[in-house]
This record gives structure tokens, C-alpha cells and sequence, in this order.
């Protein structure tokens, strides 16, 4: 804790004090709060003053230009041939025909040649070989599990919304993934092209998913294949990222053993470069189909068919014993693929020696499989199609369990939930309300500047101005109460769960497994729980945004405590600290910079699922989103995520770089 | 002579820092340490000029951080040199286009890593045929000399293990073997042997001897231990900061010293392994004695046999030729004397 007081000795004034003058002349100036009808300048930005396009206040209209231009994309003929449109929807038409084999293979069939989709039997034996051949018998059973309970759980169709779920992203993670690598792999040789990638990467991972989807409907239309496009443009930002780092990070005398062989330049990269990278690409691919499914399920909102889509609509419908049994297979599909996907990624060579079975044992398991299942399919229709009576639904005891469950604790919940409004929310949403625009832009560039960098400063500063000017600032202010509101109760959380965590090697295994299983959700499932038992209110988005964001807390934390070097550790040990000494004046000063990057990555997950808790009705930035995406108006989804992807951005850079900092000053970076 | 010459540098120079062609440029080519240290350049290499003569073992011996391993580099052009020329076998390498770099590389340069290098993915086998599989030759042809250098390290056995099955000194053999797959004229070992545990290191050394007995390479070796160049060196190059101190052979290094810095370095060398008989005996001395020892004999192979004897022995050369004697007292005076250097 010292630490923090030495980087802020002295220079707490210069940092807060314009701040709150700004702030507190609210109660000096007439006309500068909120509530008055021409509120002062510099509380709350004025409108339009270039000319006033009428539906926008900002008082730059960058949503007017954004939507200007995407209507010149939308008619203007290049050469006088064709639209940046026709363009566009001219690659989705390719990408469907991807689509069409997979759909066709997974559950559509070929009519045409009177084939039916792949049997059941064949995907869960498949899936079962793969797992034995990747990590052993734990994966091949979870796999056998996951799709066990798709094919006996397919009462409402489960089966098929999953096999449509798969279909699409077979295509979309195999083309995100090759478009991020060819990417990475260029800006690794051109180091003009990594100066232009690297800040669109950031921007791009910190737009909100919904951002892409209505900039998707407009160029591409609506359906699978718009979703397809809307996930690949989504899942590509991290293989690109892991493919640059992988690149980089190879070590100088494996490149120079690759040129001494006199390789050629091709020959670098494919025989020693792109292989000694290998495990980070993997983890990209992996990340890849992560992100895939978490997008997947979202383009629901655009007409993707699939497990997305029925999880809305029932959600929508407050059917919450069906959407559960959706948000099981869903879950139990990330999980599946996370672990084959990682498991692949640290896959390593396995010498063989002897004949060829013994050489390629899965091979031949493959070989014989296909063959048992093909007669067993030919026998018996059972294994062909699942018959329909032997399915079950637990859907009607869950929705009796839930409301069961919700209705005995419905007094001690609203209280709960009422106490939380009254106390906590309401209060801290007054006051972030209330932030002066001008005060705000001060703030963050006296920390910057503070922070010791010119650059640093002028450009958050840039950002918030952005934002500001862009004529969503209150909704904006909204939205960072959310995420502050959701920050607070996360590190409320998880830090002492991460305290505890780190005491015993036993605890820390087991935090981390259940962490790395939550981190497999997509998003969008968190929801279910939240409205189950705070129906819908800012308490229930706040639920949502602080299980889904406190998984980096506590993982951060953990890391940073267990990391303190075991010779201090044992130097204070033998100076006679107490464990309580230890944890407080050795332990936690420590980790101080890993748990703020720890806070910084809670920030940016808890602006994610903002965006998605809007579907639960807040008044942020993630309303006017949804209310873009009905309307199509892709200026204004644009902007607004633009204004989110800043949020995230402005608090990344100064959290990082105050880390950074700290870290050098304990000598742990140079 | 000229012909004897494999690689030859002249002058050359690698600073790190703001544009350093026009800097050194504007000194004359020869800035002084203080020159550098004010305008913030670090010299890597300075003004280094060697020659490698062919079949010799030159050891490139420094600190870390005494530029070898980059001078090493310009040798081989994996760094481009800031200045200076490099001839190999009387062709500028610096002029040299991509393509013909490629070729010398993969016909007459084998390297050695001091952290191997390896390549994870591919098995002994495939890792040892990598610089022939480059090269486009085909599969049977490239693995049946891959396993005729895997056999000549002694690797037998292991060619389907992957590099993280075997042991460090182990992986090192793979290292030497991929290096000698190609059957290059230069061998560039960099420290090949730093990262492995004394006794590996011992056994490492010796096969590396056994090795260069069979094939008479042209080698260039960097290491940082004055021990181990000693051991296997025909001639040793001393570097600080940047700059090649002294050439010579190792007996040369101890007997006279250029600097402070070599002498200190060879202070605290046992003098018996090697200094040699020629390098100590009395040379007025030239009669023909009942015991001869060749003037190529260590001190320390030697030294006990004339202390048990009583008389004189003769040095012999090569032709049985007595060139001069040796008694205990030369012994002892080599052995135990502080300052033999005037």
C-alpha cells in the first residue's frame, strides 16, 4: 500500500483538484447540472455546433459522417462496376458455399444424392477417438459427455441447433484463424504494416460485439452467413496478436540455425518460423474457436440460426427452465472445445517405432470406427437417427425448481436487491451523472502526463474528448458506472478469494480450474442466472457483468501473490514476520502491479458484458446500441462502440502503463 | 600463403546505436572509446582484423560481452557488419548477393549453437537432414547421410527421439551433427558447449577433438573459458570490449602476455598444461642424454619423470633432432616461478 502512497505523494492535488472544482461548481453556477434545460458548456458537452444535423447531439457529428460514408460504400460503383456492397456480399456468397458443405455434412444431409447428415453415432465416436488421441481418456470422456447429453437431451431440437451452431463455426474459426495468421505473419516482415495493425487490433478487441453485427447487416444482410462473417471479423484480432508474439518470440539462434542451412525466405517461414512458434499459434486457434462460439451465440440478434437463437427467445419469453437446458449444451460445447483446442495446442510429437498399426494407432482405431459404425448405422436405424421418444426434457421440473427456488427466496433477494439500488447503485450512478466532461478530460490527462508521458496524456485525452464530443456522454457516464459499480464488487471479491486461493498449492489448482471452466462461457449465457434471480434491474445486469469480470481478478491475483520470489519470501519468514506481516508487508505490495492488470482486465471484460446486459434493459450506451441495431443505423453503432472501445482503451493505458511503472521501480522489468 | 587463408577480416567495426555508418564516418573510422561513450554508441565489435588460416582452430576467447560472438556473426554475415571487409576464400562476403549467400551457406558454413537450436517438431533424424532437406535434396539420399553423421557423434539409435527426449549433451551432438551434415570447409561452433555440466563439458570437448581429427576442419570457436581454449586451441584470439587484445598461441598467450588484462587472465592457467617441453628448456644445452622427451610434450605430462630422475633429458623435434635439455631445475623454474615473463 505504500507504494501507492509514494507514486501519489504530492501530486494527489494536481490530479484531483481541477477535477473537483469542476465538479463542485454545481453548486455555484446557475444552469450546470444536468437537470436544467441548457445545462453549462462545460458540465455537459453542447450540442451539434457544425451546422446541426438534427438526430444527433454531439456537437461534432461523427455519426452523420460515419453514416455518409457507409451510404457512398453503399452506392458509390467503383470503376462503375460494382459497390463496395456488392463486394461484400459477394464474399459472403463464397463463404456460403462453405457453409453449405458443413451445414449439409452436420445435419442438413445432400438431398440431391439422398444422404443424410452424418449419424449421431459417428460424431460422438469421432469425438471420443480424437479426445484419446489428444490427451486421454478425462478429454475423450468429456467429449463422449458433451455430445451424450446433446443427442439425449434433443426433446426441443437441441441436437440440430447444435449441429447448426458447429457447422457455422467450422467455417468461421478455420477463416478467422488463416486471415489473423497471414496478418500476424506480414506484420512480423513488414514493421510499416505492424505500426498500422497493432492499434486497430485494440480497437477492434475492445468494440463491443454489436458494433460488428450491425455494420455486417448493412454490407453482407442478415442469416448464417452474415453471422459467419459478423464471427471471423470478431475472432481474428487475437491470432493475429498470439501469431505476432509467437513470431517475435522465437529465439534469435533458432533463426540463425535456419539461416546458416541456408534457407530461403519461404523455407524460413514455413520450415523454422511459423513450427518453432507453434504452441502460441495453437493457443490463437484456440482463441479463436472461443471466440467464435461467444460471437455465435450473440449473432443470434442478426437471424443466426442455432443454439444463440433459441436461447433468446426463450430468454425473451422468460422461459428460463428451457433457456437453462440451451445454456447446458452450450456451456458443455465451450468446454469441449476449449479443452480439444488447447489440448491440441500443447500437443507434442510422440516418437512410435514398429509396424505400421503400432506406428499410427488412432489411424487405424479411426479407420475401424468408421468402419463398425457404417455396418451398425446399415443394421439399425437407432444408430441413424436418434429416435425421438428416447429423448428427454428436464425443461418443466426446472422451470418448477427455479421458480421454486426464486419464490423461497424471493423476500431475502429483493431485499437484497433493493438495498443494493438504494444504498450503493443509485447513489454512485448520481454521482458519475454528474461528472463534468471538461473535468473528466483534466482528470485523466493529469494522470497521464503524471504518469510521465506527454503522449500518454494527450492521447487519453484525445479519447475522452471523442467520446464527449460524440454526443452520448451522459449514457457513457452511465455505462462507466456500471463497470466501476461491477469493479468495486469485483475486487471486493476476488481478491480475498484470490488471497485464499494463494495460501495452499491444493486451493490455487482448484480456483484456477473453476476459473478456466467460467472463462469458457460465452458471455451471453451469464444472463440466465442473473434474471433468474433479480429479474431484470440494474442489480441483475450488475450480477451478470461481476460473475462473468471477476475471473481476472481473482486469477491476477493469484498469480501475483504466488509469484513473489521464495527468496524474500523466506528472508521475511526468518526476519520474524507473522503470515499476516507476510501478507501485507511483503506479499500483497508485490503483486500490487500484477492485481492491477488483473483490475484492468476485470475493466474490460465488465465493458463487454455491459453491452450485452443492455438486452436486460439498462440505459447506457448498450441501449442506444440495441436501438441502432433495430434501425440498422451502422453510424451510430459505429460511434457508440467506438465510444465504448475508448472507455476500455483510456483506462487500459493508464492501468498498464501505472503497472509497468511499478513493476520497475520493484526491479522486476527493466 | 594466401591460398592457406579460409576467412579473412579486416577492420571491421559493429556499433549499436543512432546511425552509425555516418557516425564512424565523421571520426575517421576510428573513434575513440570516449568518442563513442559521449555520443551513446555501444561497440560491439571495434577495428577487429583476423585471419583464419585453413584446418587451423582459432578459439575466439573474451567475457561475455566482449563482442566475440558478434564478430563471429560478421564472419558468417548473420550481422552485417557497421565496417570492415570479409573475404571468404577470397570472396567479399559483404558484396555478396542473397543468392550466393544462400550457396556458401549451404555447401561450405556449418554452426553450432550454444543453446542448440534445435528445431522441436522434428525428430533427430529430420532435424540433422534439415540443411540438406533445404538444399531440395531428395528424402532417401538426405536421411541416408543424416544417419552417417547421427553414427559419426555417436547418436546411434535415437533417430526417432525428439530433441526433448534427450539429454543436454546429447542434443548438443544432434547440434554438431546438423552442422556437419552438409560437409562444409568452416565450422562455427558459438560457445557449443557453456551450457552444459562440467563433466559433459569434458566429454563434449574430447569428442569435438576426436571429431576434428577425422575431418581437419576449418574452425572458428568462441567460448568464454579460458580452460577449454587452452584445451583445443591451435591459435586463441583475446577479446575486450570489442577489441581483439592479442593473437597467438596458447604458450605465446602465457609467455608473453600483451596486456595486463591477458596476463591476468592467464595468471591463475597451471603452467604445466601448457607450457611444453620446447617452450622451457635450456636451449645451449644440446647433448644427446639416455632419456629424450619430444618438444612437443606438455610440462605436466612430463614434469614427474624428470623429478624422479636424476639426470638430464634430451628434446628431441620432430626429426629426432636434439634441439635442447631439460633437468629439474627447468622444471621447477617453470612450475613454480611467478614472473617468467621479463
Amino acid at each position: 500500500m505504500n507504494k501507492i502512497k509514494t507514486i501519489f505523494k504530492g501530486k494527489f492535488l494536481f490530479i484531483f483538484g481541477p477535477f473537483f472544482l469542476l465538479w463542485l461548481l454545481r453548486y455555484i453556477v446557475p444552469n450546470y447540472t444536468i437537470s436544467s434545460k441548457t445545462p453549462h458548456w462545460a458540465y455537459i458537452p453542447p450540442k451539434s455546433c457544425l451546422g446541426g444535423c438534427g438526430s444527433i447531439d454531439g456537437f461534432i457529428p461523427f455519426v452523420d459522417w460515419t453514416n455518409a460514408l457507409i451510404q457512398f460504400l453503399r452506392k458509390y460503383e467503383i470503376f462503375g462496376l460494382f459497390t463496395f456492397r456488392d463486394f461484400t456480399r459477394g464474399i459472403a456468397n463464397y463463404v456460403d458455399k462453405f457453409l453449405d458443405f458443413t451445414e449439409a455434412v452436420l445435419h442438413k444431409g445432400f438431398p440431391s444424392y439422398e444422404i443424410g447428415p452424418l449419424p449421431w453415432i459417428f460424431i460422438i465416436t469421432l469425438t471420443v477417438i480424437l479426445g484419446f488421441y489428444l490427451r486421454g481418456w478425462r478429454l475423450a470422456l468429456l467429449g463422449g459427455t458433451c455430445f451424450a447429453y446433446l443427442i439425449l437431451f434433443s426433446k426441443r431440437g437441441i441436437w440440430e441447433l447444435s449441429m447448426k451452431s458447429l457447422a457455422a463455426i467450422s467455417v468461421s474459426a478455420p477463416l478467422a484463424a488463416l486471415i489473423g495468421l497471414c496478418l500476424g505473419i506480414l506484420a512480423v516482415k513488414r514493421k510499416r504494416f505492424a505500426n498500422f495493425l497493432w492499434p486497430m487490433l485494440n480497437i477492434l478487441q475492445s468494440l463491443p460485439h454489436f458494433s460488428y453485427l450491425i455494420l455486417v447487416v448493412i454490407f453482407v444482410g442478415i442469416g448464417t452467413k452474415a453471422g459467419v462473417i459478423a464471427t471471423v471479423i470478431f475472432a481474428f484480432p487475437p491470432m493475429a496478436r498470439l501469431t505476432i508474439l509467437g513470431l517475435q518470440n522465437i529465439s534469435q539462434e533458432i533463426k540463425e540455425a535456419g539461416v546458416m542451412a541456408g534457407c530461403t525466405k519461404w523455407q524460413m517461414l514455413f520450415k523454422v518460423e511459423i513450427p518453432a512458434a507453434r504452441s502460441p499459434i495453437m493457443l490463437g486457434i484456440n482463441q479463436v474457436i472461443m471466440q467464435c462460439l461467444a460471437m455465435i451465440v450473440i449473432a443470434a440478434f442478426i437471424g443466426q440460426p442455432g443454439l444463440g437463437h433459441d436461447l433468446l427467445i426463450r430468454l425473451q419469453g422468460l422461459r428460463l427452465g428451457e433457456a437453462f437446458e440451451i445454456g447446458v449444451a452450450v456451456v458443455l460445447i465451450a468446454i469441449t472445445l476449449d479443452r480439444y483446442s488447447q489440448a491440441l495446442a500443447l500437443k507434442e510429437p510422440e516418437r512410435r517405432e514398429g509396424n505400421f498399426v503400432k506406428r499410427n494407432p488412432y489411424l487405424c482405431a479411426t479407420f475401424f470406427a468408421i468402419i463398425i459404425c457404417s455396418i451398425l448405422v446399415f443394421l439399425f436405424p437407432f444408430f441413424n437417427e436418434y429416435p425421438k421418444e428416447l429423448t428427454v426434457s428436464a425443461s418443466v421440473y426446472l422451470d418448477n425448481a427455479i421458480k421454486s427456488f426464486t419464490r423461497s427466496l424471493f423476500v431475502p433477494l429483493g431485499i437484497f436487491r433493493d438495498w443494493m439500488l438504494i444504498y450503493f447503485l443509485m447513489p454512485l450512478k448520481a454521482v458519475f451523472q454528474s461528472m463534468p466532461w471538461t473535468g473528466v478530460i483534466l482528470f485523466v490527462g493529469a494522470i497521464g502526463w503524471k504518469l510521465g508521458k506527454m503522449r500518454l496524456a494527450l492521447t487519453v485525452m484525445l479519447f475522452v474528448f471523442f467520446i464527449a464530443s460524440s454526443g452520448y456522454w451522459v449514457r457513457a457516464m452511465i455505462t462507466l458506472y456500471m463497470v466501476f459499480a461491477s469493479l468495486v464488487i469485483c475486487a471486493l471479491i476476488g481478491i480475498p478469494l484470490g488471497i485464499w486461493a494463494s495460501k495452499k498449492e491444493s486451493r490455487t489448482k482448484l480456483v484456477l480450474n473453476i476459473c478456466d471452466i467460467f472463462q469458457t462461457f460465452p458471455s451471453f449465457i451469464y444472463l440466465l442466472p442473473a434474471i433468474m434471480l433479480f429479474q431484470i434491474s440494474d442489480v441483475s445486469a450488475i450480477f451478470a457483468i461481476v460473475i462473468y469480470s471477476s475471473i481476472p481478478m481473482i486469477r491476477y491475483t493469484v498469480f501475483g501473490l504466488r509469484n513473489v520470489p521464495q527468496h524474500i519470501i523466506e528472508a521475511s519468514i526468518t526476519s520474524g514476520c507473522t503470515e499476516r506481516q507476510l501478507l501485507w508487508k511483503v506479499k500483497m505490495p508485490l503483486a500490487f502491479p500484477e492485481i492491477i492488470l488483473g483490475a484492468n482486465q476485470t475493466l474490460m471484460f465488465a465493458l463487454f458484458m455491459v453491452m450485452i446486459a443492455g438486452f436486460i434493459g439498462t440505459v447506457d450506451l448498450s441501449q442506444e446500441i440495441f436501438r441502432a441495431l433495430s434501425f440498422s443505423d451502422g453510424g451510430k453503432g459505429l460511434i457508440i462502440g467506438l465510444c465504448v472501445a475508448f472507455i476500455g482503451l483510456t483506462a487500459d493505458r493508464l492501468l498498464v502503463e501505472w503497472s509497468n511503472q511499478m513493476k520497475k521501480k520493484l526491479g522486476f522489468i527493466n | 600463403m594466401d591460398d592457406q587463408i579460409k576467412i579473412s577480416c579486416s577492420n571491421i567495426w559493429k556499433l549499436y546505436g543512432e546511425n552509425p555508418e555516418k557516425f564512424l564516418k565523421e571520426n575517421n573510422n576510428n573513434p575513440s572509446t570516449e568518442q563513442l561513450k559521449s555520443n551513446k554508441y555501444i561497440p560491439a565489435v571495434r577495428d577487429a582484423s583476423i585471419d583464419v588460416k585453413t584446418g587451423e582452430i582459432l578459439v575466439i576467447m573474451g567475457l561475455s560481452g566482449s563482442g566475440k560472438s558478434t564478430l563471429l556473426r560478421c564472419m558468417s554475415k548473420l550481422i552485417q557488419p557497421t565496417d570492415g571487409q570479409v573475404f571468404f576464400e577470397g570472396k567479399d562476403l559483404l558484396k555478396a548477393s542473397d543468392k550466393e549467400l544462400i550457396e556458401i551457406r549451404r555447401h561450405k558454413m556449418g554452426m553450432v549453437f550454444q543453446h542448440f537450436a534445435l528445431l522441436p517438431h522434428r525428430t533427430v533424424l529430420q532435424n540433422v537432414a534439415f540443411p540438406l532437406e533445404v538444399q531440395g535434396i531428395e528424402p532417401i539420399k538426405r536421411e541416408d547421410r543424416a544417419k552417417e553423421v547421427i553414427k559419426l557423434v555417436g547418436l546411434e539409435g535415437r533417430e526417432k527421439y525428439y530433441p526433448r527426449e534427450l539429454s543436454g549433451g546429447q542434443q548438443q551432438r544432434v547440434g554438431l551433427a546438423r552442422s556437419l551434415a552438409v560437409g562444409p570447409d568452416v565450422w562455427f561452433l558459438d560457445e557449443p558447449f557453456s551450457a552444459l555440466d562440467p563433466l559433459i563439458r569434458k566429454e563434449m570437448q574430447n569428442e569435438f577433438l576426436r571429431l576434428q581429427n577425422m575431418l581437419k576442419k576449418t574452425i572458428v570457436f568462441i567460448t568464454h573459458d579460458f580452460d577449454e581454449a587452452i584445451r583445443l586451441a591451435d591459435r586463441i584470439a583475446i577479446m575486450y570490449e570489442g577489441l581483439i587484445v592479442q593473437v597467438g598461441t596458447p604458450e605465446e598467450l602465457i609467455t608473453k602476455p600483451a596486456t595486463d588484462y591477458v596476463a591476468e587472465f592467464t595468471k591463475d592457467i597451471p603452467r604445466s598444461k601448457l607450457l611444453n617441453a620446447e617452450s622451457v628448456m635450456n636451449n645451449d644445452d644440446k647433448k644427446l642424454y639416455d632419456n629424450t622427451v619430444n618438444c612437443k610434450e606438455k610440462i605436466e605430462k612430463i614434469a614427474s619423470k624428470v623429478l624422479k630422475s636424476e639426470g638430464s633429458y634430451s628434446v628431441i623435434d620432430e626429426n629426432k633432432k636434439v634441439i635442447g635439455s631439460l633437468s629439474k631445475k627447468e622444471i621447477i623454474k617453470a612450475l613454480f616461478a611467478e614472473d617468467k615473463n621479463e
